[in-house]
Formats: C-alpha cells, structure tokens, sequence
C-alpha cells in the first residue's frame, strides 16, 4: 500500500482546482475544486447530471478537461486515459460492475495485470496476490476459484475493490457503490472503506443517499450544475442545508401545481399479471390525474407498464381503455388508441440515438407531416421545431442527431414524441432518471400541465420527493404486486416505504 | 441564427461518396494515359452497363442494411434469377412475363429470409448464408448443372416460336454504336430511374422512415407502433425482387443462364452499399451513396484494365478504397477537433 509517507503531509492527495468541461452547447463542468487529503473519506454530492459523473471521467482520464489542473500529491496528474490514471494511483469503480463474469475470482482481480514470465502465467504468484488483496479488505475467505457469475452483486463489487487494490491506488473513486446492496451488505462495504482510509488510501464516495455519506465520510463537496457550490466537514453540515445547497431552489417551485378537475375513467386494470411480474395489479387511472408508483427496484413496476403498453404478454387480468375491453394488445394498437409509454432506458429503447430530432419526435405519427403520401421535410423540421421550441430543448437544429444531446434534452425529446402524438393516456417509466434539475422541474412542470388538459398520467418513479410534489394518488409496489392506490394526503413518507420493502400490510393500514 | 438543415456531419456523409469518385477520377485525370482513354463517352458508356447489376443489386441491399441486416443470398439469387429467365425464355414466354416471374421468383428467396428471420429470429447473417447455399443449389439443379442457352428462334417480329423474347431481354445489356456515349442500354436507364424510384422511396416514405428506424434501434421502433416484423419481411422480399431484376440483366449481358455466375457478387454490391456511406450496424445509408459506390468500383475496375494492370492489383486497389471509405468515419471527428481547435486558438 502506498505507505510513500515522504510526501509532504501538508500537500493534499488529490486537488481538482476550477476544472471545466464543455460537451458542445452542453457545459458538463464549470469550475470545480476539490481537494482530498490523504486517507480521507470525501462524499461527493449532487444530483443526476450535476456533473459528478463528468468529473469521475475526467479524473479517470476518460475525458480530458478543458480547463484547471489537476495534482496528485503535488504533482501535476493529467492522466490521458483510464489505463494511465490507474497506474498514477486513481482508480475508480464503477456503478455497473466491470468483471468478467466467466472468470474466477482470483483471475478476475489480476486481470490485466497478471504475474508472468514471457507470457506464461505464473499461477502461484497470482493466487497469492489475489489472496493478499482480499485480506486487505477482510475479506480472505472469498472462495478464489468460483466464477464471478455465482456471487452476488455485493461480492462482485467486493471483488472489484480488490482487484483496485492491486494496483495499489492512492485514490479510490467509488461511484453509487451501494446502489445495489442490501442493508448488511452495506455495513459490511463501510468497514473496508474505513480499512482502506486507515492504509492511507483516499477515497471519493459518489452517492445521493445523504444518510450514507454522513455515515462514511469526514468531508463533503456539494456539486450543482457543474460547479462546486459547497464544501465542509460532513459532521458539522445539517441535511437540511445539504439538500438546499445540491438543488439550489425553493421545493414549491419545482413541483408546481395548478387545480385539475378529475374525469371519467380511461384506463381500468384489473389483477392484471405478466408472465413473471408483476402478479397482482388493480388500478383505475382516470382523466386529469396523475398516478404514482413507487417501488423498490425489481417490484415490478416497468413490468406493469410495458405489459399494459402491450410490450410484453399478459398471463391474466384485463385492461380497459376507455371503457372499451383491450387486454392483450400491441404498442402499435395502443398507440392508435392514444396510449404512450415512455421508457426508462432512453438510450437503449427510447430513441433512435443517430436519427435526428425531427425523426424522433414524429415517428409515432409520420402522418401528420406526410404531404401526398410523401413524409415532408418541411413539414417535419416545422413541427419538431414548433415541439423544441415548447419543450426548451437545446439543440443546433432539427435535424441534429439526438445522441449527441445532453440527457436533458434527449428525455425531452422522447416526452416529446407522446405530445407529438397526442396520447391521452400517458405511461411515464422513470421521466426524470439522469437528467438536470432544470429538466427535470419542466417535465414536472409539463406533466401539471397536461393533467391540466384532462391527460392521465401515470408516473413511475424511484425517487419519492417528486411522486409527493407530483401525483395525485400514489400506489406502492412490492413484489410484483400493486397496493390501494390513495391520495397523496393519506401516505407519510414512511408508510410509503415499508409498504415498498413489505413491511407494511396495505389492506390493514387501508382498514 | 440561421442553421444549416443538415448537421454538419450528416451533410458530410452524405457527399462522402461523391467526393470519394471525384477523388478517384481527379486521380486518373491526372494520368496521361487514363485521360485520353478513360474519359471517353464510349468509355463511360461501358462503365454504366458493367455497373448495373452491382447497382440494382445495391439498391435492395441498401434497404437490408439500413434496417440493420444483411443479405449474403444476393449473389446466389442472381444466378438462379439468370436461370430461371433463362428457362422461360425457352419456354416461350413474352418479356413481360419473363420479367414478372423472374422478379417475383427473386422476391420469394427473399420472402423466405425475411419470414425465417422474424418468425424463428435467427440471425440474417446466418438465414442468408444458408439461403446462399440454398439458391446456388437450386440453380444448378435448374439448369441440369449447366449452363442454359435459350435458342433465339428467328427475331422478326411476327416470330412466336419458343425463345422469341430472347431478343427482347438481350436489349437491356446490349449496346449499339459502341464509339459514342448515346444512345445507353435499356438496362442503364432501367437502373437509374429504380435508382431515383428507391431514393424517394427510403428516404421520403413512411415505410423508409420505418427501414431507418428500425435499422437505428429496433426496440425504439417497437415501441413507436411499428410493426418491425412485417417491415422485415417486407425488405427482405423487396430486396430479393431487386436481386431478381439484377438476374434477368446477368442473363442479358452472358445471353445465358449460369448457374455458377456471380460468386462473391453480394460482396460486391455490400461494398458498393458500405462505400455509399451505409453503416452495417443500420440506421445509417443511402441510394445514391450506393450506386455511386457501384459506380465508383466500376471505374476503378475499368482504369485499372486501361492501365493494363493485372487483376490483382484491382482486387488490392478496391479493398483499400472499402477500408477507406469506412476509416472516414473514424478519422473524421479528428479532422473536425483539429479545425475546431485552431479556429478556437484563433
């Protein structure tokens, strides 16, 4: 371990002093300092596409910054790419784990860096250096020889860190590492984090969860829209002015909310079932209301979702859309029947990253800019442009290809295509995952607006402060089954909760 | 602010592959010998007919690879197609049946990829491999494995013996007065109005829209409401019939029906369509980039004869032209980080 205590111990580790970054019209990065001492736990906190993300790649070597410097113990450190920053002594492990799921443990945590002469690996070598590295984490009896595939996502990720270890980092990133794990699994990764500070090893924790960074670290640095907007000592900081500081605006102007009248009802599920989730779903979404759905991730909520938009098949149970029986459908009929979904993963399935703006935005309804049978340019660029313009969305033209927008703009692009479409009943996966907080407070604020219109919403989200700010009813989902949909004003924030973790009995709250 | 309807890189792709003819010809301009004797109208007139049915085969095989397939069937339907015009002929019927049934004969090898590749989804690459084999086999078994010579009976006009189509589907290849540019063959005006047909047809339709959307994301396309296995399908058979079409001219221009002709022709027309600026993980390409592609290995096939080079150094002269047409993809974004380097430095 780099016990190289020669450097002076007034030097920080690590100093990121006013980096800048810029993706075109995109400013990712605009000033951010940063300084980490040795053996320091820092928490790097922000919201989605506050740019923490950017910084990590940046000190990964994975972009270069446009501006600032970077130094690591004194001296300058412009690591030019990911290969390069690990062997300067940053490494970073991800939010999606990077291993080879095939590999043994032990193979996995050299891999890359394995002991050999002229080519032949030497396997004795290996195993004790794959040995020394899981001790270090206090972790020696993690089996050397079973597949990744076989362990779980904790021990995967405990791997990972050992494998980081190997190279002997001076600085740890660590991005979102608890994302995925249980409680205990999560107790059990805090003591190696406060193993590795002990041995000197700095480490920048990433993460949202504000609970978790009280807990594991001594220093925090708060980013907003890509600068640096506050820095301290995690146990003198309240999480009241944390959370003030990471979303910089009051909470009633993000979550507007003008008087809606409730109509008739337009989508009527009744214990509808997929083929593995979600098992038991009743819910009536009527016009002019948006529906919340909460749950943990794996509940089952996509699930629903997709099932109803006729994605996936339905095992039982029946839809009706306005009032008419459709239970097993596909998207093209629910499309025809003015039902839009918009998918969580907008990068994988929501758009059609190297087609253009305009084509994204009209795909559902390529007939309203036909002209003679013909799909019309003009026509196409003046509708999309008339869509950019009321969703703000920042792009050179229409025909600019949507994936070289910011995440922002991209999902704004993809709500888009429901309001092109005129779909009355909107299916919303996830509308505000990684995106700004600017985005995100129009979406809130169009979402309002449609209900407004008499448009029924329902709206899925991980994130409970919006499904609040948001929705009219909420419903909670655990284990592929959906709870009494009530009022906003009938949950606490805590019944929500342990409904989701299944703690609650719905029906005996609901009594 | 006044911004340009294309952006900027699109635009760039799409002129790619004009700009990469008019490289090649300012090249052989630049020769003494190719300019006297290559840019000549009799010249040019040959080139246009020896790229026809690397054209007419690159238009269907656009439209595969912009949805994000691919064809390796092509060749091997071509030469069942030259059979089977071939057989017809000698049948007796008029050109306008020989023609239908042989499109249609091209468009049910494609109807059978299509249909195999949706409804057991299994991959094109593997479907068309084995359609290839399939295809050959077939033609061979229809031409007795060998070739099939339909007898022109008499050629006049009144004639109506077995094989007095002959003459008519010959036409579409052949060339009179070869001294001057005009007049050009049927084939090469059939060509080009398919050509501006197709264009409009994948860039301006709904169904293009829908090839590009599902080449792009197939999931996206999905989940838009497009029915991505009916479209599928739908290629697939389109592409066979232009395969088909690209038949009927290989018997035109051998005035035979081979079974074994066009081995490696759907590697041909795959390079004139990646030439063309197609990307074969889909979304992206063109009509016109891929008959100037055609267009563009036609010339250099044609100047690399005039120079009297031989045959191997053609075949190393277009694979280089292939790497580099889709290394500019790659290098590209390079050449614009360092414009837009110095204009900011300025």
């Amino acid at each position: 371990m780099p016990e190289d205590s020669s450097s002076d111990p007034a030097l920080p580790r690590l100093r990121i002093d006013r980096v800048a970054k810029r993706f075109g019209p995109t400013i990712a990065l605009d000033g951010v300092s940063l300084e980490v001492a040795a053996g320091e736990v820092h928490a790097l906190i922000g919201e989605n596409g506050a740019g923490k993300s950017t910084l990590m790649k940046v000190l990964s070597g994975a972009h270069r910054p446009d501006a600032g410097s970077l130094t690591l113990d004194g001296q300058p450190f412009e690591p030019s790419d990911p290969l390069h920053a690990r062997k300067c002594g940053v490494a970073m492990i991800y939010q999606e784990l990077n291993l080879a799921p095939d590999l043994s443990v032990e193979e996995n945590i050299l891999l890359g860096r394995e002991p050999a002469t002229l080519g032949w690996i030497s396997h004795g070598e290996r195993r004790r250096l794959a040995k020394r590295a899981l001790e270090e984490i206090g972790q020696s009896q993690m089996p050397l020889d079973t597949p990744i595939r076989a362990l779980t996502i904790a021990q995967q990720q405990l791997v990972e860190i050992a494998r980081a270890l190997v190279g002997e980092p001076r600085v740890l990133i660590m991005d979102e590492p608890t994302s995925s794990l249980t409680q205990v699994d999560t107790e059990n990764l805090f003591g190696v984090i406060e193993r590795m500070s002990q041995r000197g090893v700095s480490v920048i924790y990433i993460s949202h969860f504000l609970e978790e960074c009280q807990r594991v670290a001594s220093r925090y640095t708060i980013l907003r829209d890509g600068q640096s907007v506050g820095t301290g000592v995690m146990a003198e900081a309240s999480l009241e002015q944390v959370i003030e500081l990471m979303v910089g605006r009051e909470i009633d102007e993000i979550y507007p909310r003008t008087s809606r009248s409730l109509g008739e009802p337009v989508l009527e599920l009744s214990d509808v079932a997929g083929l593995v989730k979600p098992s038991c779903v009743n819910l009536t979404l009527h016009a002019g209301e948006i529906v919340g759905l909460f749950g943990l991730v794996g509940a089952g909520r996509t699930e629903t979702l997709r099932a109803v938009f006729g994605l996936d098949r339905l095992a039982k149970g029946s839809v009706t859309v306005f009032s008419r029986e459709a239970t097993h459908s596909t998207p093209a009929k629910r499309l025809a029947n003015g039902v839009g979904f918009l998918s969580e993963n907008r990068k994988e399935e929501g758009l059609l990253l190297n087609r253009s703006v305009a084509d994204n935005l009209t795909l559902t309804r390529l007939g309203a800019v036909t002209r003679l049978g013909f799909v019309s340019d003009s026509a196409q660029a003046a509708t999309s442009g008339k869509w950019m313009a009321r969703l703000d969305v920042k792009a050179l033209s229409a025909a600019q290809s949507v994936g070289e927008l910011s995440g922002g703009n991209q999902q704004k692009i993809a709500f888009g295509r429901l309001l092109h479409h005129d779909a009355r009943i909107l299916l919303l996966d996830e509308p505000t995952r990684g995106i700004d907080v600017g985005s995100k407070a129009q979406i809130y604020r169009l979402m309002n607006e449609l209900a407004g219109q008499g448009k029924a919403l329902v709206f899925v989200s991980s994130y409970l402060p919006e499904l609040l700010g948001v929705c009219d009813r909420i419903g909670v989902m655990c284990r592929g089954e959906l709870s009494e949909v009530r009022p906003v004003a009938d949950w606490s924030e805590q019944q929500i909760i342990l409904t989701a973790v299944g703690q609650a009995e719905p029906k005996e709250v609901a009594a | 602010m006044n911004f340009p309807r294309l952006g900027s890189r699109e635009f760039l792709k799409a002129v790619r592959p004009f700009a990469g003819l008019f490289v090649v010809l300012l090249l052989f301009a630049l020769d003494g010998e190719l300019r006297s004797l290559f840019f000549k109208g009799s010249n040019f007139k040959m080139i246009l007919t020896q790229t026809v049915i690397v054209a007419i085969g690159a238009m269907g095989m656009t439209m595969v690879i912009v949805s994000g397939g691919i064809d390796l069937s092509a060749g091997s339907v071509v030469a069942l197609c030259s059979v089977v015009t071939a057989r017809l002929i000698e049948q007796g019927h008029g050109l306008a049946a020989v023609l239908t049934f042989t499109v249609l004969a091209g468009g049910l090898a494609g109807l059978a990829n299509g249909g195999i590749i949706t409804t057991v989804r299994m991959m094109p690459f593997i479907v068309t491999l084995g359609m290839m084999g399939i295809a050959r086999g077939i033609s061979k078994w229809l031409a007795n494995n060998q070739t099939v010579n339909p007898e022109s009976c008499c050629g006049a006009d009144l004639c109506r013996c077995p094989g007095f189509s002959m003459e008519s589907v010959k036409q579409f290849m052949a060339y009179e007065s070869p001294l001057t540019f005009f007049p050009l063959p049927d084939g090469v005006w059939l060509a080009l109005g398919l050509a501006v047909v197709m264009a409009v047809v994948l860039r301006s339709t709904v169904f293009g829209r829908y090839v590009f959307a599902i080449g792009s994301n197939e999931d996206t396309a999905r989940l838009c409401g497009i029915r991505v296995n009916v479209n599928k399908v739908a290629i697939y058979a389109l592409a066979g019939a232009f395969f088909g079409l690209a038949g009927v001219m290989q018997f035109s221009r051998l005035t035979q029906g081979d079974p074994s002709v066009a081995i490696g022709l759907e590697l041909q027309i795959i390079a004139a369509v990646v030439i063309g600026g197609a990307s074969l993980s889909g979304g992206a390409g063109s009509i016109p980039g891929s008959v100037i592609g055609a267009f563009m290995m036609a010339c250099l096939a044609n100047g690399s004869g005039i120079k009297d080079w031989p045959n191997y150094m053609q075949e190393i002269i277009i694979g280089v032209v292939i790497i580099l047409a889709v290394g500019m993809d790659k290098v590209e974004p390079f050449i614009q980080r360092l414009f837009k380097r110095q204009s900011s430095s300025n």
